[in-house]
């Protein structure tokens, strides 16, 4: 398996199947007396959070507690970050604690990337700016897997705020790798540039799409990034991109929404179509631990090669 | 909500698949078991366990995954067959417990399915019993899954070498071999033919001289 999980294309389709095929056995039905294994016991994980976060760094967390590891979490405030400590040394000090994976988030696009040089641990982003999330993409491929026993030819519809977006990156990149066919939907000012460079169908109309789609993927409209007016008004933006229980309707039987979490209700989502049987948002919640799970286990349960970091 | 979603798998891809009968380097040197004796030595087993057990009633058979798993279910055939009753039985995938967890890759893992087994005659199931460190991986699996109130092991082949203090109750056939000698159980569930080789095998030899 990889060292580290930087992209979700530092992963072959075969090494994905792998991380699907491992996190089913995390959760198979059936009397448990204790929701531990004894598999990652003496590891240490340290989840770096430099941006806010409930699912992802909890979900982490529960992955790693539920391997048996030891988990350190560092957030930005109540750090040395706050007294201005750089990234390098704070990762230089984790470092020298001894751990094996470190779990970083980051408002710097790549940010992870330079950790990685600088660290002889595992590293696994866990969001990095507007550039990846590639966990949550391989989360979305194994909730998608649930309905769908295929990704060869699926017809993926991703709604909304792309330009913002590290989930539609990763997911984009992860859904292409292993066969799927992506429609970006979404008003021009939020695609991000040489969008047409990605290989995706791109349109702004979602009534369009929405009866050929077997996955409806919304995104989070992220107003904490928008400095500028990117769309005329929150209203107009739910009125031609948001999904109600009337859009739902024209949805295939057996097509799906999905949402990365967590929702503005009410913008691109209704409350009454985030509780329609086919999203299935909370399960992408539910099986995030198991996925994480999978991933910690096969990056952290070989032999780890005792590398040096690249440069000092 | 609807209904809990099962996970529809794909084909592992090519060389994950855990548990093959024989790496590329396997070459067979003996037939130890050939199909009849395979079906014949099953048979037995069914037998003994349920004379030791005095019947059937509170056996659960716990295949180790994969071809203990294959074995436990024609057990319980079998022992449908002699007692009128099929015993509950699963498979138990030992991956996460196992104690060389970080000296090689990380074993593929599929889903432990396995019935209640508080207060019932567990009877451990796999192909062979060679060190004892899988039956230990499996025991503690099993720990982390209830309290039986006793645990049985039944193997279709002992081939001796143990490292730990572990004994079959039920034995198919007893193999003395030498350790860097291979065992192959082929399962026609699996291999689609049944019968166990004795052999030679390149990953075994090299393990053994780098011992």
């Amino acid at each position: 398996m990889i060292r580290h999980l930087l992209s979700i294309r530092d992963l072959t389709p075969d090494q994905v199947e792998r991380v699907l095929h491992t996190a089913a056995a995390f959760q198979a039905e059936g009397p448990r007396i204790t929701k531990k294994y004894p598999t990652l016991v003496g590891k240490t994980v340290c989840n770096l959070f430099y941006e806010s976060s409930t699912r992802t760094r909890t979900s982490f967390e529960l992955a790693a507690k539920r391997l048996s590891a030891d988990v350190v979490n560092f957030s930005r405030s109540g750090s040395a970050v706050e007294k201005g400590e750089s990234l390098k040394d704070t990762a230089q000090t984790i470092e020298a604690m001894g751990v094996d994976a470190i779990v970083v988030r980051h408002a710097s696009s790549g940010a992870p990337h330079r950790l990685a040089h600088w660290v002889s641990a595992s590293v696994i982003n866990a969001g990095d700016g507007m550039h990846e999330h590639p966990t949550q993409a391989l989360l979305d491929l194994y909730t998608i897997r649930q309905h769908h026993r295929s990704f060869e030819g699926l017809r993926v519809a991703i709604v909304g705020d792309v330009l913002h977006s590290r989930v539609a990156r990763s997911n984009v990149w992860g859904l292409q790798m292993m066969g799927a066919e992506v429609t970006l939907v979404a008003p021009r000012t939020l695609l991000p540039p040489r969008v047409e460079t990605w290989g995706v169908e791109v349109t702004a109309d979602l009534d369009g799409v929405l009866p050929k789609a077997d996955v409806v993927y919304l995104l989070r409209m992220q107003l904490e990034r928008m400095k500028v007016g990117f769309v005329p008004s929150l209203r107009e933006f739910s009125r031609l991109w948001g999904v109600d229980e009337q859009r739902a309707a024209l949805m295939k039987d057996d097509a799906l929404i999905m949402h990365p979490g967590p929702m503005n209700r009410g913008v691109e989502i209704t409350a009454s179509a985030a509780d329609l049987p086919r999203s299935v948002i909370t399960d992408q919640v539910a099986n995030g631990i198991a996925v994480r799970m999978a991933l910690l286990y096969l990056m952290l349960g070989g032999p780890q090669a005792t590398q040096e970091p690249s440069d000092a | 909500m609807r209904p809990r979603a099962t996970f529809a798998a794909a084909p592992l891809p090519p060389g994950s698949a855990r548990g093959e009968a024989t790496s590329l380097t396997f070459e067979p040197k003996a037939n130890i078991l050939d199909a009849g004796d395979v079906t014949r030595a099953i048979g037995r087993i069914a037998h003994e366990i349920v004379e030791r057990n005095k019947g059937a009633a509170d056996v659960v058979l716990v295949g180790i995954l994969t071809r203990g798993a294959s074995i436990a279910a024609r057990l319980a055939a079998k022992i449908e067959q002699i007692e009128g009753a099929r015993p509950a039985c699963g498979s138990l995938d030992i991956g996460l417990y196992r104690d060389d967890i970080g000296l090689r890759e990380p074993s593929a893992l599929a889903p432990t399915e396995v019935p209640r087994v508080d207060g019932k005659v567990v009877v451990l199931v796999d192909d062979v019993l060679y060190t004892g460190r899988s039956t230990r991986a499996a025991l503690d699996a099993l720990t982390d899954l209830g309290r039986p109130r006793a645990v049985q092991l039944a193997v279709l082949v002992d081939r001796g070498h143990r490292e730990l203090p572990i004994r079959a109750d039920y034995v198919g056939k007893n193999v003395p071999t030498r350790r860097n000698e291979e065992i192959a159980v082929r399962l026609s569930e699996i291999d689609g033919v049944d019968e166990v080789l004795l052999g030679t095998d390149d990953e075994a030899r090299l393990t053994e001289e780098a011992r």
